[in-house]
């Protein structure tokens, strides 16, 4: 029986087929790598072993792996909410930026203090932060009809230039006794503790799981989570039972804007310890795919998370030793993207081929 | 009075032509693409890729051969779109996202590749040469504005008007525009409704090809990591504010060059803005442009982004 539970509660034919797909999305993405590779003049093998060796193979290294994907588990939950409402917020790498933000001014604005209210005041400051900048295109969908792709969009540009104006020689939020373009350090109570030695791995990683789990729990057990769900499921439906789309809309964009907000502030006070322009590198761009390949389910999304973790930080190694870029991961992104992508669609087509042997027709 | 003289010289106004020619090739694109029901939010790495072939075609073998490499390489981008969104059924903005995502990382792995010791930027390659056009550039403001210009600049124009002709005025048009409507009608009528989008989605990647070459290879002289800044979703932007129409997006374009031109200018003659806040200013003006267009009937093709299964 317990079987039975476990089975039904969290494993389904639907998401059986779609592990089996996301496994196959990251063979076939190191299949195409392994023959760019080979084009452009690399041994493909000990590259992707140095790709591997640098995520694993050292103290240091580990911890990076762990500390990529720390932002990437938050980036990816965003993404997935709002996917799951039927939204494309590919606006994430801006509402990282405006956490970042908002948790460094109130980082060194506030002197010493007890650490935990520190933290707590700039965590909040973050995810409010992130939550306007999410709130902002989901208001201008429900109100005025803007697609959110591109609403988004351009907010990623106008919160980019905020950053860089913000730490730039007039900018209020610069470090006057410094040349570097850069907000002052924050205060060590605001500082997030680290919890391996000789990394800088610290305990936000702990807190994405459970944002994880908090996440899985609102979608798929909460009243708010089903409505969600309905809205981008069949949105005449939800709208025919009583759910107010527009409404959902906006809320939902707000709560994936937040986790992105979450994730900026965690890298600033965690990471960074001050503000600086393009602070995330992209994080909110592999979130993307993060949570694609994570099934968009929040418990997915922690073993793809830890997938890109490994992929952003043995990078760094694999650069170091073979001189392939770096990039080359947003190579590996991009197609895992792509596939699955497009294998939503081939299982669609399997199960017509399917229903069209048994009836003899197609409807 | 002498500030205002400054903010709109001549010199504004023709920068506003080139700042605005990539936004209308892109827009252009969109139009295509979108009139045959696929949304294609894969023009700005549509452009970049156009942009990084460009570039390598320029230095190899002349601006030229790099502009039609652009093209190409825009073009093949649009049928790997066309591809996914068409033959497999994939969603339509996963696969551009993947498109625009590999856009940022390809030309960085392969920059350093080319060029030694090249990361993230290349080396100056020989540009497309701006032309005088004989008669027009002796008018006095009107020579000034539009007389001397980059050859892509008229091109770019020019295909406003043979992009409308073609959607609105000729069979192929009228079969595109009709799969983007109602594909099971077109299809009943005859029409291939899977070729002419793959038709519409390629020349829409052609397009901003050369949208992305004009940038690198005429606009600047060498390529750099995303070097597009969002062009590309300005250009959808402009094409949404235009409703699906190459005459009203020329319109929308021009009205955001104008905004780019104008920030520059102002950032020359020292109006006390901060540098970066102006920069935001296009972004930001794409925005209430769409929030303006509130009420007003901004339908697209009705079939827009729904994959067709044939039965």
């Amino acid at each position: 029986m317990k079987k039975k539970f476990l089975y039904s509660t969290f494993i389904d034919n639907d998401s059986v087929f779609a592990f089996v797909k996301a496994i196959l999305a990251v063979f076939f993405a190191f299949f195409v790598v392994y023959f760019i590779l080979l084009a452009t003049g690399y041994k493909p093998l000990p590259v992707f072993a140095a790709l591997f060796k640098g995520a694993f193979g050292s103290r240091r290294g580990f911890g990076e792996t762990l500390l990529s994907t720390t932002p990437l588990l938050l980036g990816g939950l965003g993404f997935a909410v709002a996917y799951r409402c039927g939204l494309f917020n590919i606006g994430l790498e801006g509402q990282i930026t405006m956490g970042g933000i908002a948790a460094a001014f109130f980082g060194f604005i506030i002197p010493e203090i007890n650490p935990v209210i520190h933290v707590s005041i700039c965590i909040i400051a973050g995810i409010v932060a992130g939550g306007i900048w999410g709130f902002i295109p989901g208001y201008l969908k429900a109100k005025f009809g803007v697609h959110e792709v591109i609403s988004v969009i351009m907010l990623n540009h106008i919160a980019f230039k905020i950053a860089a104006y913000l730490v730039s020689m007039q900018g209020p939020m610069k470090d006057k006794l410094d040349d570097m373009p850069a907000s002052p350090f924050i205060s060590g109570s605001a500082k997030i503790i680290r919890i391996m030695d000789r990394t800088r791995l610290h305990w936000g990683i702990f807190l994405a799981v459970g944002v994880a789990v908090l996440i899985w729990l609102l979608l798929f057990r909460m009243r708010l989570g089903y409505k969600i769900r309905a809205v981008g499921r069949n949105p005449f439906a939800a709208e025919a039972s009583g759910i107010s789309i527009k409404k959902h809309i906006v809320l939902t964009l707000a709560i994936s804007g937040a986790l992105g907000g979450l994730a900026g502030a965690v890298e600033i006070l965690g990471v960074h310890y001050r503000l600086f322009a393009a602070f995330s590198p992209g994080y909110g761009f592999d979130a993307i795919a993060v949570a694609l390949l994570g099934m968009v389910n929040p418990l997915g999304i922690i073993a793809s998370a830890f997938l890109f973790g490994i992929l952003r930080s043995g990078s760094v190694f694999m650069q170091a030793m073979y001189g392939v870029n770096k990039d080359m991961v947003s190579v590996i992104t991009a197609i895992i993207v792509l596939f699955m992508g497009m294998s939503v669609p081939i299982g669609i087509m399997l199960k017509n081929r399917i229903k069209r042997n048994s009836n003899g027709t197609v409807d | 009075m002498e500030l205002l003289i400054k903010l709109f010289s001549i010199t504004v106004f023709a920068s506003t032509l080139r700042i605005a020619t990539p936004v209308i090739l892109a827009s252009l694109g969109g139009c295509m693409s979108e009139r045959s029901g696929v949304i294609n939010i894969g023009l700005e790495g549509m452009m970049l890729m156009g942009a990084f072939s460009a570039v390598v075609g320029s230095w190899f073998f002349g601006a030229w051969t790099g502009l039609l490499l652009g093209v190409l390489t825009g073009g093949l981008m649009g049928l790997l779109h066309a591809f996914m969104s068409v033959t497999l059924k994939a969603n339509q903005i996963i696969s551009a996202t993947a498109i625009n995502i590999m856009a940022v990382g390809l030309p960085n792995i392969l920059i350093p590749v080319i060029w030694e010791n090249h990361y993230g930027i290349s080396p100056t390659v020989p540009v497309i040469a701006d032309i005088n056009l004989p008669l027009i550039s002796s008018i006095p403001i009107i020579g000034d504005i539009i007389g001397h210009q980059n050859p892509i600049v008229y091109i770019a124009l020019l295909l406003v008007p043979l992009i409308s002709f073609l959607l609105f005025k000729t069979k192929l048009g009228l079969r595109i525009r009709a799969v983007g409507e109602h594909p099971l009608a077109a299809d009943t009528l005859g029409i291939n409704v899977y070729r002419m989008r793959y038709i519409a989605v390629t020349i829409s990647g052609l397009l901003a090809g050369l949208g992305g070459a004009f940038l690198s290879i005429a606009y600047q002289s060498q390529f750099s990591s995303a070097m597009t800044a969002g062009r590309g979703f300005i250009g959808l932007a402009a094409m949404i504010f235009g409703r699906w129409s190459p005459k009203g997006a020329l319109l929308a374009c021009l009205l955001f060059g104008f905004a780019d031109a104008f920030q520059a200018s102002a950032q020359s003659a020292g109006v006390p803005i901060p540098p970066e806040i102006m920069l935001s200013f296009p972004y930001v003006l794409t925005l209430v442009a769409l929030v303006g267009l509130f009420g007003k009937t901004a339908l697209s093709p009705a079939a827009n982004g729904k994959p067709y299964y044939k039965g």
